[in-house]
Parts: structure tokens; sequence; C-alpha cells
């Protein structure tokens, strides 16, 4: 582990009275760093957990927003639910999957892009709606995410899924 | 029509209420004061029960009730505080967290001390990444004025939150999957009892209280049990936000008085619906509530006379549905998402959801025939009542109340062979 990774889990595991409960924070300033959930971040947090690296990887395999694999560094969830779905949802996701060139729960081969269609993001008053790397996109468009795009396109996110 | 008079979204679009000293200027904080240094922890707890607040999560159970479940032996006690809000259609707890975040934290400590807690836990859905930090801010801000940390205001009450951040899943919001998620492992529910009540985080006695809920509880103190009590009907009182979403011209967080009938609500606050549409159905209570329909629109939104037209308020997301939408695309979404979601520990949820959903999306894509349709509307019976948690149980209510309505409409997908309100579904889209 490094120093600051080490920093990280004492600062963790001091703050639960029971050390596993530093797994799932700890797997997430790994992966705000490596993009994705590495293996040695699992056996990082295992040891952490005093749990063995097969039951962390059981552990982070429940949880969708920690990556198995590496993916796009932009990432990009579209809502699929109900209240979405019935304020232009479906044409939204057309249009996103034709702009970008991937389907659902693909990444760009250059690394870039990463498009999911995700479960109710709790912003249905402002449908359809979408997130990139976690923030908030309301009440979108498609010309909408033709902008948001080309801000995209032109920039580096560097840490994309941050944990804090 | 004279509007309620806002308790919880006093202020929200006015002020900026994530500012501590906003918040003040609000009365913010005086709850907290009087419970501190005026009512014991037994006279805090007296008036949440005399109140009849129930749970604003979805279950709608008594929260005084619920708190006096906790055994006096002597163990450390936990309050976990559920921010996971991801029932579809909901987005009530969302606007409070990132919008009225001291309301929040004064309400935890106030049920801290009630309850006698020895630590707070704030889980957050993984998602509301901005939520955890304007929370995050705002704790910090609290913990400067002497609103948390070690003997707060100067009295002999000491608490602190500690901030968890969910990791995606949906399941984590229900109450012991939540717990399992804090102790670092998968969100899968726990066999009750044990109630968390006994045995909940770390073994120890927990309750878990919904951001609405807790909400809820400063100003109870503050205006006195009766007040609350008073607004809406005797069993299920006080204001209740409704999350309205769909097809209605002003979607939004609406609070309202208990208990309102659902007319009013659609017409009157949430601007009716579009020009010219006819209302077909209604979710009132999540993605795991039975439609209702026109002329069920005189129905109290609360939880018993909701219950009584076998629905639920659940957590107050009401999703509305004109005539352009296909009943069979509705259901394909809510049937995928539960299928998505489910946990995998019981098999009617786990088998059954995914075989129901890809019935749905077969029938959806034309690809169905006479056979899904006499399995969906008789299997039911060996879904629900059949799974550990509540989550297997709301795989069917929608898709059976709508099925039942509409089975013509179902039928029409595989006489022709395809959805026969493509045009129609388009022309939602479109608006």
């Amino acid at each position: 582990m490094t120093p600051e990774r080490e920093r990280r889990a004492s600062e963790l595991v001091a703050r639960y009275p029971e050390s596993q409960s530093a797994l799932i924070p700890f797997l997430q300033f790994c992966q705000a760093h490596d993009g994705y959930v590495t293996q040695q971040a699992i056996h990082d947090a295992a040891e952490i957990a005093g749990i063995t690296p097969g039951e962390a990887e059981s552990i982070a395999s429940f949880y969708t927003l920690l990556f198995k694999e590496p993916v796009g560094k932009h990432k990009i969830q579209v809502c699929r639910t109900l209240s979405c779905m019935l304020r232009g949802a479906d044409e939204l996701q057309q249009h996103v999957r034709q702009r970008l060139g991937l389907g659902n729960g693909e990444s760009s081969p250059d690394g870039r892009f990463y498009y999911e269609e995700v479960e109710c993001l709790a912003a249905c008053d402002r449908a359809p709606c979408l997130q990139h790397n976690l923030e908030f996109h309301y009440d979108v468009t498609p010309e909408d995410f033709d902008r948001l795009l080309d801000e995209w396109r032109a920039s580096d996110p560097g840490v994309s899924m941050p944990a804090e | 029509m004279a509007r309620f008079e806002p308790v919880l979204l006093r202020g929200i679009g006015q002020l900026d209420l994530t500012d501590i000293e906003n918040y003040k200027q609000l009365g913010g904080f005086a709850a907290l004061e009087k419970a501190l240094r005026e009512m014991t922890p037994e006279a805090v707890q007296g008036e949440v029960s005399a109140s009849n607040l129930r749970g604003r999560g979805g279950a709608g159970f008594p929260t005084g009730k619920k708190w006096s479940f906790l055994p006096k032996d002597g163990r450390p006690r936990y309050l976990v505080c559920n921010c996971d809000e991801a029932e579809p259609g909901t987005f009530k707890d969302h606007l409070l967290l990132e919008q009225a975040p001291f309301q929040i934290i004064e309400g935890l400590l106030i049920s801290a001390y009630a309850i006698n807690a020895a630590q707070i836990f704030m889980y957050i859905r993984g998602e509301f990444l901005e939520g955890f930090r304007i929370f995050k801010r705002a704790l910090d801000a609290a913990r400067l004025q002497g609103y948390l940390g070690k003997r707060i205001l100067g009295t002999d009450f000491s608490m602190d939150i500690v901030v968890h951040r969910g990791a995606g899943a949906y399941i984590c919001g229900e109450e012991t999957a939540m717990l399992e998620s804090i102790e670092g492992k998968r969100g899968e529910p726990r066999l009750k009892p044990p109630f968390p009540a006994n045995a909940g985080l770390y073994g120890m006695p927990t309750v878990v209280n919904n951001v609405e809920t807790v909400s809820c509880v400063p100003h109870i103190i503050e205006r006195g049990a009766q007040w609350f009590a008073s607004i809406g009907p005797e069993k299920c009182p006080g204001p209740k936000i409704i999350s309205v979403s769909g097809h209605v011209v002003r979607p939004g967080n609406y609070e309202v008085p208990m208990g309102i009938p659902a007319r009013e609500l659609i017409e009157e606050y949430a601007g009716g619906l579009f020009p010219g549409r006819r209302l077909k159905a209604i979710q009132p209570g999540g993605g795991s509530s039975a439609a209702i329909f026109e002329e069920d629109l005189d129905t109290g939104i609360d939880f018993d006379s909701l219950a009584a037209k076998r629905t639920m308020l659940g957590s107050g997301g009401f999703v509305v549905m004109d005539d352009t939408t296909c009943m069979v695309r509705a259901s394909q979404t809510l049937t995928r998402f539960f299928e998505h979601e489910s946990c995998g520990q019981c098999t009617p949820c786990r088998e059954g959801g995914q075989w129901v959903a890809r019935m749905v999306s077969r029938l959806e894509a034309g690809e169905g025939n006479e056979s899904d349709l006499r399995v969906l509307s008789t299997i039911n019976d060996t879904i629900t009542g059949t799974n550990l948690c509540p989550l297997g149980d709301s795989i069917m209510p929608f898709l059976s109340s709508v099925l039942r309505r509409f089975p013509e409409e179902f039928a029409d997908h595989v006489r022709e062979a395809g959805c026969p309100f493509r045009v129609g579904v388009a022309a939602s889209m479109a608006s």
C-alpha cells in the first residue's frame, strides 16, 4: 500500500466501531485514483477489513458504482426508469448512444467515454436526467446533450469518480 | 385556493438554507436548544409519540413507537439516517439533503438525544455526491458553532455524525440491508426478527429513520405534538412532501397536509394534466405501489386512505400517466428495475423477477404470446409475500393492477405483435 492509502485506511478504520466498515469507502478512495477497483485495491481492502480477497471482491461486486474493470473516463449515466421514460428518456438514450457510438455498458476504445443506462436517479421532476461523473444534469434535451458533449470532449476529467 | 404553509420546505427557493446563518434566521436550532435545555430525553420521546408522526421512508411505522422498542440494557445504541432514496418517482430526500441539510442535522441531534444514542450514522446514496458534499460542509459549519461534537451548546450532551456514502444499490434503502452495507458487507437484507431495535448495527440496538421523518422532529419539538397531530387525518397526521412527476404541467416536490385528495394535488399544485390529455393511471407511492385510476381521484393522500385502496403512500413518489402511456411499456421499466435491483437472496424475487421482466419485455417487443399473459395474471401469488424483504413484494403490484384494469391493452400487444402505442409514446416524448 502507498503511504497515502495507508493514511486514508487508518483514518477510515478509526471512523467506525468495526474495521470492515472502512472497506467500501476505501475502495471508493482507490477508485477515484485508479479509475476502477483494481486487484491491488481489493487485496489492500481485504487486509484492512480482515477478510479474504475473495470476500472483498464479492462485496465490491454487489455495488454498481464500483467498477470491476477499466471504463471510459467520462462516465455518462442516463436514467431509464418510469418518470424519465414518460418525459423523453427513450429519445435521449437513442441520441446519446448514436452520438457516442456506444451501447449500454460500453466504453470507447480510446478510453475517453463510458455509457450506461441506469435506474431512477431521484430527479424525476426534471426528467429526463443524467449524471456525468456523478454530476447531475436535468431536463436534458438532445441539443443540451450535444452542447455538454462538446465541453466534455474538450476536457480531461482527471479524477472521474470522486470519492468525496 | 389557499396553499398549505410549508413546514419542511419553508424558505427553500427563497433563502440559501445551506448557509447556517440563514437557517438560524428562520428559527433553526431553536428546537435543539429547547430539547437540550428544557426537556428530558423521555419528554422528547413522549412529544414525538404524541404527535403520531409516522415514518416517511415508506412503511409508515409510528416513529415514537419505533424508538420505544429499544431495550434498556446498557448496550450502545445507534441512530441511522436513511438517505438512500432510490424508489422510482421519489425525489424529496434528494431535495432536503441538498437544500435543507441543517434541518436534517437538527432533527438527528434531537432524535439521538431522545433515544440516548451513542452515535449517528448518515447513509447517503452514492449518486448524491453533491448532496454528500453539501451535508459534510453543513456538519463542519454546525461543529464550528457548537451544535455538534463535545458538550453541545454547553450541555452534557455530546454527539457526532458519521457520514457513509453508498456505492450504488437500491436495496440498501431497506433498513437491514443498510446496516449490512454500513458494516462493509453486501447489502443483503437480514431475516427479521431480530429487529434492528434489538440487534441492529454491529449487533447493537439501532433505530433507522428516514430523512423526511427526522426533518419533522425539530418542528414537533418547537411547535408541539398537538400542532403536528392537528394537520390532516388523526391516525397519520402532519405535513408530507409528495414528489409529483410524469405527465403533469408542473412536476415537483409539493408539501401538503397529509390526506389531501389526489385530484387537488394534481390540479392545484402540479398544474394539472397537459391540455387535451386524460388521466390513465397514477402510481401514488413510488415504483413499488399498485396503480390508482380516474375514479380514485378523491382518495386522500395518506397511509390509511391509500391502503384502503389496496395500494400505498409508500415514499410519496406520485407518478402521473396520461392516456398516451402504454401500460406494458410502463410495466417494463418497473419490472426491469426490480430485476436489476434484486439482491438475489430469495428465489421468487431473483428468478421470478427476472422471468416477469423478460415476459413483459417480450410483450412490448411484440414477441409475447397468450401463455405470457396467463402466467403474468397468476404469478402474483407465488412472488408476493414469499421473500425476506419488501423488494420481492414490489415486483407485482403495479403490473397486476394495470393488467387487471387494461387487459385488452396487454392482449393487443400479442394480437398485433407489437406495441400499439408507439405513436403515442413518441407524442408524449415530444411534449
